[in-house]
């Protein structure tokens, strides 16, 4: 009984984060062109955008191999297990054990590691353009996260992100100055990640500056469905990593009651909001750096990871 | 009983050897030759592992061979059974690789005498229990690998990595030699049984450990010693260079592993910081030359010099665990490097395997020179994947295993008390997480400009799928590959009697946790279910498949590529090796490598070619080896007047020595 009760808790997450991933995006898109005094988007303007995708046909490239067509599952399989992981409204989950926050980074490298063979498949330039980029972007990105991941787990104890997550809603944390620095590197690895500005520009098309949308540039239909599912994902995931790490209010533990849902549920749905709204406000806010600033950007982040590292090495009062 | 298997093995491969010289060129030679190769080789593989597995008490057996009074001491003990096990696999999957790709060998007569000698070699260094045979055969695996390497001596470049391969060998050989020297002390101790004995003095033991990491890192190829490696290891065929990369720089990790954790006595903590700063130098150095390479089998070789840098990170925290009594820590750490020794020899070998099939397809190992074989090479096209996948640490593969593992030991070093290794650590964990970032680009250039894409010339457009023997030994692989992601609690479990035998503690039980999961400290702290992430991303790929082409859509059609409404039919358009390359190369090669990049393009009118220039320098070559060069030949230069001396010259020489040397005694007494 309880486990089919755990079953149904975790599959009542991985749900959540699949149904809400394209409200997010609308969500941030609606922020931003209502902060540029454009009407925007309705918000469930990306719901209607993967069905009509979903619906259409695929329109592939005489050189496109079966590995292009088994990748926007592979992408949208890795992102959704990795983003299922991530405690949203309760810690604790039936398979929160299963990879931990190290396999979770890893998990996505591996989405990206595909995404980038994917634009290389096809064999134009374009494709060439963003899988190098973004493969230049992820070797400063994933270190910077592996840093700050340690300073987590230096603070919590565990790289268990249930264990950190419960952890930093406990009163024994306090304010740290390494938890500052993780937090500062975390938001610009996750904008990184993302593909957000200044870092890149989801909305631009047909620009030598773009990476992500160049190195999808020839998906089409239901595969480009997935991939734009798996980006929704992927951001979900990383403000519900920042929520839960660094925002624990209003998570349930373990062993909580079935009837205390609803608030962890609106507590999630809550922060969600004030964290799209935060990321709204920083796009329209901020003018897009050039390709090679990214490097000193990512760069910096990685040297707050380092720096918060060392001071947890050196002592474990910081 | 396995040590005299293990033993006999070697023995009849060298005779193998022998008798491939009196078959040489004849046609049945090459299958005869690696298909005895190979049963000899699995029999050897099953009594290591029955050794290993069953945990039995070390083997011991002196035979009279070697200098008459002394005797051949060999010994089988867990370590020496898990590298065994290690060479044993490489050997078999080799041997069954080498049965199709051995049949295009131009000059078999200069390969199959040397191929079993090269394996019996690697054998009787794991099994040696004294100084004097572990020498003897440790120069017998590297003469034995030279000339495989000079197979193909009309390769000018072949003749040069042959020529620095021996130097380097030799190097590497002395400083053993000395090591090896001075443990066994003024009285001649040169069984490893009576060095254990005699507990050597710290600063003793800390001689033999540099000396150690000079002459076995030499061969595992630790950077900046790795100058032979990216030469040697592609000149030889794609079999041995398998052997050479995944196994025999296994057999150097040995070597030090024997002198560090089992001869030279308790360590100290500052010898971890030695090992440690060379392991992380040599990660991110590795994978940055690899990913400036656009010569497959040279990358390979490269990236080999960046997985070494990953175990001797491994070994540098057992060391400091060690050193102040965490033995747990300590186990861990020694584990996560002992794990990554297997995982690298399966996806390494696996690699230059399938650098091996795309060569005898095609003829080409330039990068820039092929494209789209997973058309024309599909199966070939698979296994490599899982391998790039596995080599780049993606879960759920082998290679993230010992990652992961590697990066929780280095979470618990806050433990440590000495500062030193507070400050290094994090700086060490930094760059083994770069590095593994940086393998994952290149490993996406490698794969995405060889197999994807369009093929860049006309012998990749012709391509063929290669024989049913190779594919056979890379399916062997990358199906261990698979199965060592998965299960990764099997293997983890295997190697407790090794670190028991070193540390003196092991890794808790791994297997009948729940769910085949692996929890290296404690289920609170962190846990890593292979099995299930593996079965979780099958299961929601194939459910977001089935939905979509149920419910939405599953028509296809075929047109040309969209490439923003402008596609070209030139192949040479696509990114390219050194193009994909070009914005790491920025950013890291302009700092490392000096990188300079100097473009040409011709005014309006003139009909000259656009052209670009890119310019790297080798620190190491420039900064430490160009000096011993020039001092060698300065050197050279000077002495070499001493032949053209006339009879009074020679004479008064001689003379002046001889009174030299007379007043060095008076003044000495």
């Amino acid at each position: 009984m309880v486990l089919i009760r755990d079953f149904a808790i975790q599959g009542a997450q991985m749900l959540l984060v699949l149904t809400l991933a394209p409200l997010l995006t609308g969500f941030v898109r609606k922020v931003k062109a209502r902060l540029l005094r454009r009407q925007g988007p309705p918000l469930v303007q990306p719901y209607l955008d993967l069905f009509r995708l979903m619906r259409k046909e695929v329109v592939l490239a005489d050189s496109a191999s079966w590995l292009f067509r088994v990748i926007p599952y592979l992408v949208f399989a890795a992102t959704w297990v990795a983003a299922s992981l991530v405690p949203t409204f309760r810690t604790g989950l039936l398979f929160s054990w299963s990879a931990d926050l190290i396999a979770i980074i890893a998990l996505l490298g591996s989405a990206r590691f595909f995404l980038a063979l994917a634009g290389l498949d096809v064999g134009t330039s374009f494709g060439g353009i963003g899988s190098s980029r973004e493969m230049m972007i992820a070797s400063l990105a994933e270190p910077a996260m592996i840093m700050i991941v340690f300073t987590l787990a230096l603070i919590a104890g565990s790289t268990q992100l249930s264990t950190v997550a419960e952890f930093m809603a406990s009163p024994q944390v306090g304010l740290r100055v390494s938890l500052g620095l993780a937090l500062i590197g975390l938001v610009m690895v996750a904008i990184a990640e993302n593909g957000r500005v200044p870092v890149d520009n989801p909305a631009t098309h047909l620009e030598l500056t773009m990476v992500h949308e160049a190195m999808v540039l020839e998906y089409s239909g239901r595969h480009l469905a997935l991939i734009e599912l798996a980006s929704s994902l992927k951001l979900i995931l990383c403000v519900s990593l920042l929520a839960c790490l660094f925002a624990p209010w209003g998570i349930e533990a373990a062993g909580a009651a079935a009837a205390t849902l609803v608030v962890g549920i609106t507590a999630y749905v809550g922060k969600l909001a004030v964290g799209g709204f935060l990321l709204g406000l920083f796009e329209t806010s901020i003018a897009k750096m050039r390709v090679f600033r990214v490097p000193e950007f990512l760069g910096a982040a990685l040297m707050l990871g380092l720096l918060a590292t060392l001071l947890r090495f050196v002592s474990g009062s910081f | 009983m396995t040590l005299t298997v293990a033993l006999a093995c070697a023995a009849v491969l060298l005779a193998l050897g022998v008798f491939a010289v009196a078959i040489g060129r004849s046609s049945a030679a090459t299958r005869l030759v690696y298909g005895a190769s190979m049963i000899v080789a699995a029999i050897s593989l099953i009594a290591a592992a029955m050794q290993l597995l069953g945990a039995a008490e070390p083997l011991r057996l002196t035979l009279p061979l070697g200098v008459p009074w002394l005797g051949a001491h060999f010994r089988l003990d867990a370590l020496s059974a898990f590298f065994l096990v290690v060479v044993d696999l490489g050997a078999v999957s080799a041997s069954l690789f080498a049965l199709g790709y051995g049949e295009h060998e131009e000059v078999p007569q200069r390969v199959l005498p040397f191929y079993p000698a090269f394996l019996a070699g690697m054998s009787l260094v794991l099994l040696a229990d004294d100084a004097f045979t572990f020498l003897t055969s440790w120069e017998f695996m590297s003469l034995t690998s030279w000339a495989l390497v000079m197979s193909h001596d009309r390769v000018p470049d072949n003749v040069r990595a042959g020529y620095v391969y021996l130097v380097m060998a030799s190097f590497g050989t002395l400083a053993l030699l000395l090591g090896f020297g001075l443990l066994a002390g003024p009285d001649g101790l040169y069984t490893f049984a009576q060095m254990r004995a005699a507990h050597p003095s710290a600063p003793l033991g800390a001689l033999a450990l540099v000396l150690a990491l000079i002459g076995a890192g030499s061969k595992a190829g630790i950077v900046p010693l790795h100058v032979w490696l990216p030469l040697a290891h592609p000149a030889a065929p794609s079999h041995v260079s398998a052997l050479m990369s995944g196994v025999m720089t296994k057999v150097a990790v040995y070597g030090f592993m024997r002198i560090a954790f089992d001869l030279a006595g308790a360590p100290v903590w500052w010898w971890s910081v030695v090992v440690l700063a060379i392991g992380g130098i040599t990660a991110v150095m590795g994978v940055l030359y690899a990913l400036m390479q656009h010569d497959l089998k040279r990358l390979l070789a490269y990236h080999t010099v960046e997985n070494i840098g990953i175990i001797f990170i491994g070994l540098g925290l057992a060391l400091a665990f060690k050193a102040y009594g965490m033995l747990f820590a300590s186990a861990l750490a020694l584990t996560a490097a002992l794990l990554h020794v297997f995982n690298h020899s399966l996806f390494k070998s696996l690699l230059f395997f399938g650098a091996g099939a795309v060569l005898t397809a095609t003829g080409q190992r330039d990068m820039e020179r092929l494209g789209g074989l997973i058309h024309r090479m599909p199966q070939t096209a698979f296994v490599f994947l899982v391998g790039c996948a596995a080599i780049s640490a993606l879960p759920p593969l082998n290679g993230f295993v010992s990652e992961w593992l590697t990066f929780q030991a280095i979470l618990l070093s806050p433990q440590l008390p000495s500062w030193g290794l507070k400050l290094l650590v994090p700086a060490v964990g930094a760059l083994l997480a770069l590095s593994a970032a940086l393998a994952a680009a290149c490993f996406v250039k490698v794969y995405g400009v060889t197999f994807l894409g369009r093929p860049r010339s006309l012998a990749a457009e012709t391509a063929s799928e290669t024989d049913r023997f190779s594919l056979a030994a890379m399916m062997l692989l990358a199906a261990l590959c698979v199965l060592a992601g998965i299960l990764p609690g099997l293997f983890i479990d295997a190697l407790a009697p090794v670190s028991t035998a070193l540390i003196g503690a092991h890794m808790p039980a791994q297997i009948g946790g729940q769910w085949l999961s692996i929890v290296p400290i404690a289920a609170s702290r962190s846990s890593y279910d292979g099995l299930l992430v593996f079965v979780f991303i099958a299961i929601s790929g194939t459910l977001a498949a089935a939905a979509i082409h149920r419910f939405a859509s599953n028509r296809l059609r075929r047109a040309p590529a969209w490439d923003c409404g402008y596609p070209d039919a030139s192949p040479a358009t696509q990114y390219t090796a050194m193009s994909f390359a070009q914005p790491i190369r920025r950013v890291f090669g302009t700092i490392v490598f000096q990188a300079r990049e100097r473009s040409y393009m011709p005014p309006p009118g003139d009909t000259r070619p656009a052209r670009l220039d890119v310019e790297l320098s080798d620190p190491i070559w420039d900064w430490l080896y160009a000096p011993i060069v020039a001092g060698v030949l300065f050197a050279a230069e000077r002495l070499n007047r001493f032949q053209f001396l006339t009879i009074r010259q020679y004479l008064s020489l001689v003379f002046g020595a001889l009174v030299i040397l007379l007043l060095v005694l008076a003044v000495w007494s």
